[in-house]
């Protein structure tokens, strides 16, 4: 196939599609007595999911054409033979029947129709797998990136670090909006586009740059996946894999978290922002400057109430979604909230439990929060709710305890 | 007659001084018949149970926001959803028709070793018991996907490990129960009844057993490592230890594809002895047919890693594993293809076994093209643990599958209770259930195409009216069953309805139909003299 015969059938599938999108809308209408006038007011989200989209996401990158184009390529191959094959079934089915007169003839078994339909279906498969080769072969080339972020998948958000290139050295945590999760919880969600899909920091990338992705996890496995850029690489704990792509149009991109890692699985989106290079540059700028004035001194003595102001952020952000924001904690869940663990003089075993972990893994280990966090939060358990412990863990005793 | 029925078993109730009676008859049972009957109640039974958990999945999914269950149970409902279909309703209801069937379609007295028989069934019982209970121990069911996979396993409360013994229970009950098939169907049969001129049930099912066999001590392997991993400190998973969780999945689904033909072939089976008697033709292809099946156990063990495209296996893994998955297509078309040959220039009649036959032809096929799309790994990249799986995986299991069971149900049922089930009934549960399970599962192919992520407790509100749509029809689909058995299952297992002949379909071949119906008790006790085809007793 020529390059131009390929763009007028890819034109032309488009076309396809559209004219089924607006066939399956209409056939959606049948169901939409169902949806409730929340649901009405949704409108599509631009690099997310469309409403009632049936088809892949509008691609963002090359690969996610190539995916697109196979996909329809695919699809016309399978429903040609399921019309044929079917269309002589049916056939088969009004003509041959006793009800309208016909006597069975047992037919000769000649060994070319045996042949014959296990060798054409042959064809047809192998027909198949050389485009998907290619597709394959550019999908798994990870070389020549011009920016390495690595990812790592964490019991329930997204960690990201610039390795190489431009950004070297930023690197952040990404979780839900803490709002959306308390809407999910309450069953009435807002009609808001992005639901769900709302994080505090989103990925930023420069367009056009082939960004090298990392992938590892902390405690599970987990997926990083963006349908628009047509990637999803797991997550391994103890393991590093990698993927890459290369956006070809700015624009915020949504996905979510594609491999079953415990119950806050639906509640943890990515979220990548193309830019162009020099609002690139210009975010590099300020993000270092940020984390510069950001960067805490864990040898510094903290006050109660500045320790307490931050762990509640931190509490919002990374605890509540378990312990819950009375931290009472739910079903398996232990309520922190009158524990003496928490409130014991000793902060040796608390600090323990946050570098390391509890319950085989049910309480997560938290060691990827920097030690001011890590007190801050504890000092906020300590001295909220009905804990009045009256002190504050200071950051270097958990720098001690990491040693 | 002489050689079909025993002295006894001519006078109706003569056979009961060594049948006991009561409880007895089933706690002891050692007849093919009544363990066939444990099976199939059982795995009934198991499969209300998993529909119900289905059903709080459904709901939970009919509108955003979480309003029936919370994530942590949400995700126990999938996870024992997917166990107890897969183990406890699929499998068993297949060796409940192989123990009712097999013995009667080779002319055999029973199945070779009758106590191992009571035995394989009776473990199901307290596995089943054990998986149910797990909901109420401590920290409620295992949640990690009905794929177990390491190490969130290693997080699961004390219900894992009472899960993993409950698959231990199953899958020491699937092998003795293969044993006992291999060795009925190859040193049971009918003098006269050669291998190649068996009927198909007993082919896929020698095929099936033989995978069984397999694969069954491969997932026990897997489950028993997870076992020393959390509790004994082992690290074959554990990364923290130096293990590789990959290696979890690799070894899961070794026993997890051949798994996936183990629940397809005994269809394949119940088709191709549906098809021809209501085309009152042969079979088209029987060698083929037999040849398509054995091709599709041995590809079968080649493929499982497509299963793992995005754990980001090297390019020419992907490469080996896509062609080899594709390579099950064809195969699997020459099935399709014998089926309709079969059809053609037949003489047609449309009752319910008929109906449910040419429904599980036409949906399985759909199952198969996605199964097609998915085999492409550049498209998996996408499609990979979003709703097109689950709609996948429910074409091929449950229009596949389940629907094959139902058109073997009315086809023998008649046969097993000696009274025919309402026409009118049997057309009402397929209708009503093809027409429910489409609007189910076929909406789940546009969400898996938008990037819906399976095991999602909640979703962005653009994916609201397909899941609406979906739950809909789950609940439509679970009342049609629970229809087909108060209105088809119970009026039968009491006797109600027409009196059923020894041969109710005039097309159907095979020596299920040289007894009467119902099949007495005891059949076959000495070997009957077949005529050359081996479909017919002689003398």
């Amino acid at each position: 196939m020529t390059q131009s015969d390929q763009t007028e059938s890819r034109s032309a599938v488009a076309g396809l599609a559209r004219g089924a999108r607006s066939a399956a809308a209409a056939a959606a209408m049948g169901g939409l007595w169902l949806a409730t006038a929340v649901q009405a007011r949704v409108n599509d989200l631009p690099g997310g999911p469309a409403v009632n989209q049936l088809n892949f996401h509008p691609p963002a990158t090359r690969i996610a054409e190539e995916q697109h184009w196979l996909h329809w390529f695919m699809l016309a191959i399978c429903a040609t033979i399921f019309v044929v094959v079917f269309g002589i079934m049916f056939y088969s089915i009004a003509k041959h029947r006793r009800s309208v007169g016909h006597k069975a003839q047992e037919l000769p078994e000649p060994i070319w129709v045996e042949l014959g339909w296990t060798i054409v279906p042959l064809l047809i498969v192998i027909g198949m797998a050389l485009p998907a080769t290619k597709v394959i072969v550019a999908q798994k080339d990870t070389s020549n990136s011009d920016l390495t972020v690595k990812v790592v998948g964490m019991q329930w958000k997204w960690g990201y670090e610039y390795l190489k290139g431009e950004g070297e050295g930023i690197q952040f945590l990404s979780t839900l909006d803490p709002q959306h999760r308390v809407m999910s919880d309450s069953g009435k969600p807002e009609a808001v586009d992005d639901y769900l899909l709302k994080v505090d920091n989103p990925l930023v990338v420069p367009v056009g740059k082939k960004i090298r992705v990392i992938t590892t996890a902390n405690d599970v496995i987990h997926a990083w996946m963006v349908p628009a850029f047509g990637v999803k690489q797991d997550a391994i704990p103890g393991f590093v894999r990698d993927t890459w792509f290369r956006a070809e149009k700015t624009g915020d991109f949504y996905g979510q978290c594609a491999e079953l890692c415990g119950k806050e699985h639906a509640y943890m989106p990515i979220h990548v922002k193309v830019v162009t290079q020099e609002e690139y540059t210009r975010w590099v700028n300020e993000k270092k400057k940020a984390m510069a004035a950001l960067a805490d001194d864990p040898s510094k003595e903290w006050t109660l109430a500045e320790l307490k102001q931050r762990g509640e952020q931190i509490y919002a952000a990374n605890c509540a979604a378990c312990h819950q924001a009375n931290g009472k904690g739910a079903g398996s869940i232990k309520p922190l909230d009158g524990s003496a663990i928490v409130t014991d003089a000793d902060h040796g075993k608390m600090i323990q439990i946050l570098l390391n972990g509890a319950g085989n893994g049910a309480m997560p280990a938290w060691k990827q929060l920097s030690d001011v966090e890590l007190a801050a939060v504890m000092t906020y358990a300590r001295n909220s709710w009905s804990n009045s412990a009256g002190d504050a863990v200071q950051p270097r005793e958990v720098v001690a305890a990491r040693q | 007659m002489s050689a079909v029925l025993d002295h006894h078993g001519a006078h109706a109730h003569d056979h009961e001084h060594h049948a006991p009676a009561g409880w007895r008859r089933w706690v002891f049972a050692t007849n093919h018949k009544d363990i066939g009957t444990l099976y199939l109640l059982f795995s009934f039974a198991m499969l209300m149970v998993g529909g119900l958990l289905a059903l709080g999945i459904r709901a939970e999914l009919f509108q955003p926001g979480l309003q029936v269950v919370n994530p942590e149970l949400f995700n126990q409902l999938t996870t024992m959803h997917g166990i107890i279909m897969v183990f406890g309703a699929i499998m068993p209801a297949f060796v409940g028709f192989a123990n009712w069937m097999l013995p009667l379609q080779i002319g055999a007295s029973d199945m070779a070793f009758a106590r191992m028989n009571n035995f394989s069934f009776w473990l199901m019982v307290p596995a089943g018991i054990i998986l149910v209970a797990s909901f109420f121990m401590p920290g409620g069911a295992p949640a990690a996907g009905w794929t177990l996979y390491a190490p969130l396993t290693l997080q699961m409360g004390p219900s894992m490990d009472a899960a993993i013994f409950a698959m231990h229970i199953l899958g020491a009950s699937s092998i003795m129960g293969s044993i006992n098939i291999i060795v009925t169907i190859l040193n049971m049969r009918a003098p006269g009844m050669t291998l190649m001129k068996m009927p198909m049930f007993a082919w896929t099912w020698l095929i099936t057993a033989y995978l069984l066999i397999a694969v069954m001590p491969v997932l026990a392997g897997a489950i028993t490592m997870t076992l020393t991993d959390r509790h004994l400190g082992t690290s074959f998973f554990n990364p923290a230890g130096g293990g590789d969780p990959v290696m979890y999945q690799h070894i899961f689904w070794f026993f997890g594809h051949p798994e996936v033909y183990i629940m397809i072939l005994p269809a394949f089976g119940i088709i191709s002895q549906v098809v021809p008697a209501f085309a009152r033709k042969k079979l088209f292809g029987y060698t083929s047919m037999v040849y398509a099946t054995a091709s599709i156990a041995i590809l079968s063990f080649i493929v499982w890693a497509h299963h793992m495209f995005t754990t980001g296996m090297p390019v020419t893994g992907q490469l080996f594993f896509m062609y080899a998955t594709m390579l099950i297509a064809v195969p699997t078309g020459v099935k399709i293809f014998n089926w309709i040959a079969t059809m053609w220039k037949g003489s047609m009649t449309f009752e319910t076994p008929m109906l449910w036959a040419v429904g599980f032809i036409f949906v399985f096929t759909m199952g198969g093209f996605t199964g097609l799309m998915l085999s492409m790994a550049p498209l998996d990249i996408n499609f990979q643990d979003t709703y097109y799986v689950v709609a996948h995986f429910h074409y091929v299991l449950v229009a596949g599958s389940l629907f094959a069971m139902f058109a073997g149900y009315y086809y023998w049922a008649p046969k097993w209770t000696g009274v025919m089930y309402d026409e009118t009934r049997g057309k009402i549960h397929f209708w009503w259930s093809m027409i429910s399970f489409n609007v189910t599962f076929f909406p789940m192919h546009f969400l898996g195409l938008a990037g819906m992520p399976r095991r999602y407790a909640d979703y962005p509100m653009q994916f609201a009216d397909f899941n609406a749509i979906a739950s809909v029809g789950a609940f439509a689909f679970g009342l049609a069953q629970v229809y087909f058995f108060l209105a088809v299952v119970l009026p039968m297992m009491r006797g109600q309805g027409e009196k059923a002949p020894q041969k109710p379909w005039d097309g159907a071949e095979g020596l299920e139909w040289e007894v009467p119906s119902p099949a007495p008790h005891h059949t076959f006790e000495t070997p009957p003299k077949l005529d050359p085809t081996a479909t017919r007793i002689v003398g």
